[in-house]
């Protein structure tokens, strides 16, 4: 009979009509996100940086500007170089991440913001100076370590550079370990006892 | 006196809501009559292919991510499996069915688009979109938890994937394995049936197999036709030669086979993932490749059954960093050859619907 598959779809959307809705008012209202969204800033932590320009060649878009100079004493040594320049473009960034994954030292995390617009192209440039500013709250993306941990940077507080890479703490003491000092940062010490 | 009249030619795009992207297409009329069809793109052409040849074999991931955008973890498959041919390498198991999980959600969330949107051109604006679209928002969210990105994703990488999925997907998936099928029925119930649809849908477009095949249509259109002819059956990659399922196909080739070939894709992909939940072995999601991968010179063609076709990425290496030619055989563009056969002789209302049930993507198209 004609009109009957009309009415049958009528029944779904007066289904639809009592439904909870799917929606929530944004500015208001937040949806949940994943620990590992890529987030559309950067997480920088100059205490970990070296310089090493890892992050710069492995950019798609070559997008990433490092200027440098000798920092240590030692260079061979592991001293590392000064950052004198951090510029992140973030008006042609695509956010995939290859640079954070490129990272050997953990010194760049993406973040996990997502209202970053601006009204001047300039003004989307991260500087350090910015980078080293902004709150840290890095994302869990290619960071194993903090999502074996149970860090969600929508919940917990800023992750000190500390607690932020894939090495023991005693790595960053004064004196390398064996050498007396036992206090660390409370995290760490589960994190080596587990 | 007879009425003087005569064809006029209308330019329908490269910005009219109804072509999906920037598509233009100069038609001529005779009255509300299609006479002839130009179809006239390359408005989003960027080069990806040139680009392709001073990037890294996996700075390249990134370009194929925005090839079909709304299928990106299919391109990067396609991109991946012509890689690790190049180079033999041998993907994990645990990294293969991520791969296959991944692909078929994404498969799920593509048709779901193209369904959606097929209605929208037929006028029911908006509700059947939007219903689709809340179902996409859950696969987009599943993304989100497996790589952090929900459009552009680079999850894959030469040898697996870049890292493992969170424990909390695993539930999240089951949930949406149990779901869907109420709301693919749901959508059966609002659309199959329904004679609106049915009286604008049935024998408007066909496309006869051996056209189809002339022109080298791949994909659900191809499948529309009654022709069974799917890469994961008769090439099998990755693991899908140990999943069961159909492959669904239509009879007469015309729009409503097209709509109908998509839904019952969308059902076997669930059940694929049914079988993946089952299946998926523990262990490492990738292969030892360094980050500067540098395959042996040679050529390499990886061809993967995307949401719109056979997508085939052929890659010549001289044993560099980058590729040294990457060529890309796009399924949205074959299928659009057939375009002009389809249209000619319909009249204006069936051309933007029987555009739409192609499904074509531009970004894919144009590359
Ligand atoms: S996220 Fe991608 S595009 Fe953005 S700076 Fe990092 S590597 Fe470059
Ligand atoms: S952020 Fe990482 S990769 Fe970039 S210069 Fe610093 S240490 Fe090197």
């Amino acid at each position: 009979m004609y009109g009957l598959g009309i009415l049958n779809g009528m029944l779904v959307t007066m289904k639809n009509l009592v439904r909870r809705p799917f929606t929530v008012r944004y500015p208001e209202e937040r949806l949940p996100q994943h620990p590992r969204f890529r987030g559309q800033e950067f997480v920088w932590y100059v205490e970990r940086c070296t310089g090493c320009a890892s992050c710069a060649k492995y950019c798609p878009l070559g997008i990433i500007r490092i200027v440098t100079h000798p920092g240590g004493a030692d260079l061979p040594e592991g001293d590392s170089y000064a950052v004198d320049v951090f510029d992140i473009d973030l008006g042609r960034c695509m956010f995939c991440g290859l640079c954070v994954e490129a990272c050997p030292y953990d010194a760049l995390f993406m973040g996990s913001g997502f209202e970053e617009a601006q009204y001047e192209r300039g003004k989307l440039v991260l500087t350090v100076d910015r980078l080293k500013e902004a709150e840290k709250r890095p994302s869990t993306w290619f960071r194993p370590q903090l999502e074996s941990r149970g860090y969600s940077p929508f919940r917990d507080p800023p992750l000190p550079w500390e607690l932020a890479g894939r090495e023991g703490w005693r790595y960053h003491l004064p004196q390398r370990p064996g050498s007396g000092s036992e206090a660390g940062p409370p995290d760490a010490r589960r994190e080596e006892a587990g | 006196m007879p009425l003087r009249t005569e064809p006029v030619t209308v330019n329908i795009g490269p910005q009219h809501p109804s072509t999906h992207g920037v598509f233009r297409m100069r038609v001529t009329f005779d009255g509300e009559v299609v006479l002839d069809v130009e179809p006239v793109f390359g408005y989003l052409h960027r080069g990806s292919e040139k680009l392709a040849e001073e990037r890294t074999y996996t700075q390249v991931i990134t370009l194929t991510d925005r090839l079909d955008y709304v299928a990106s973890m299919t391109s990067n498959q396609a991109y991946v499996l012509a890689c690790e041919q190049l180079g033999d390498i041998q993907t994990p198991e645990r990294g293969r069915y991520l791969r296959v999980i991944a692909a078929e959600l994404q498969r799920v969330a593509s048709h779901l688009m193209a369904t959606g949107f097929l209605l929208n051109d037929l006028g029911a604006f908006a509700t059947p979109l939007m219903y689709c679209f809340r179902e996409r928002e859950k696969v987009l969210d599943l993304f989100e938890m497996l790589c952090g990105a929900r459009i552009t994703m680079t999850y894959l990488r030469v040898g697996g994937v870049f890292q493992d999925a969170p424990e909390e997907f695993w539930p999240a998936l089951k949930r949406f394995v149990a779901e869907m099928p109420h709301y693919i029925d749901e959508y059966e119930q609002l659309l199959s049936e329904n004679e609106i649809l049915l009286a604008r849908t049935r024998g408007v477009g066909v496309l006869g197999t051996g056209e189809a095949l002339n022109c080298s249509v791949t994909g659900p259109v191809l499948r529309s036709t009654g022709f069974a002819w799917d890469l994961r059956k008769v090439d099998p990659y990755e693991v899908y030669d140990r999943l069961e399922f159909e492959v669904p196909v239509g009879e007469h080739g015309d729009n409503y086979d097209r709509y109908k070939v998509r839904i019952l894709e969308m059902r076997q992909s669930v059940r694929i993932l049914e079988q993946c939940l089952a299946q998926v072995p523990s262990g490492p999601v990738r292969a030892e490749v360094p980050q500067l991968y540098r395959p042996p010179p040679g050529e390499a063609y990886g061809r993967v059954e995307s949401p719109k076709g056979e997508l085939g990425f052929y890659l010549v290496s001289d044993g560099g960093i980058a590729p040294y030619r990457c060529k890309v055989r796009s399924p949205s563009f074959i299928n659009l050859t057939v375009l002009r056969d389809l249209l000619v002789g319909w009249k204006l209302a069936d051309m933007i619907v029987t555009f739409g049930s192609i499904d074509v993507n531009m970004g894919e198209v144009d590359r």
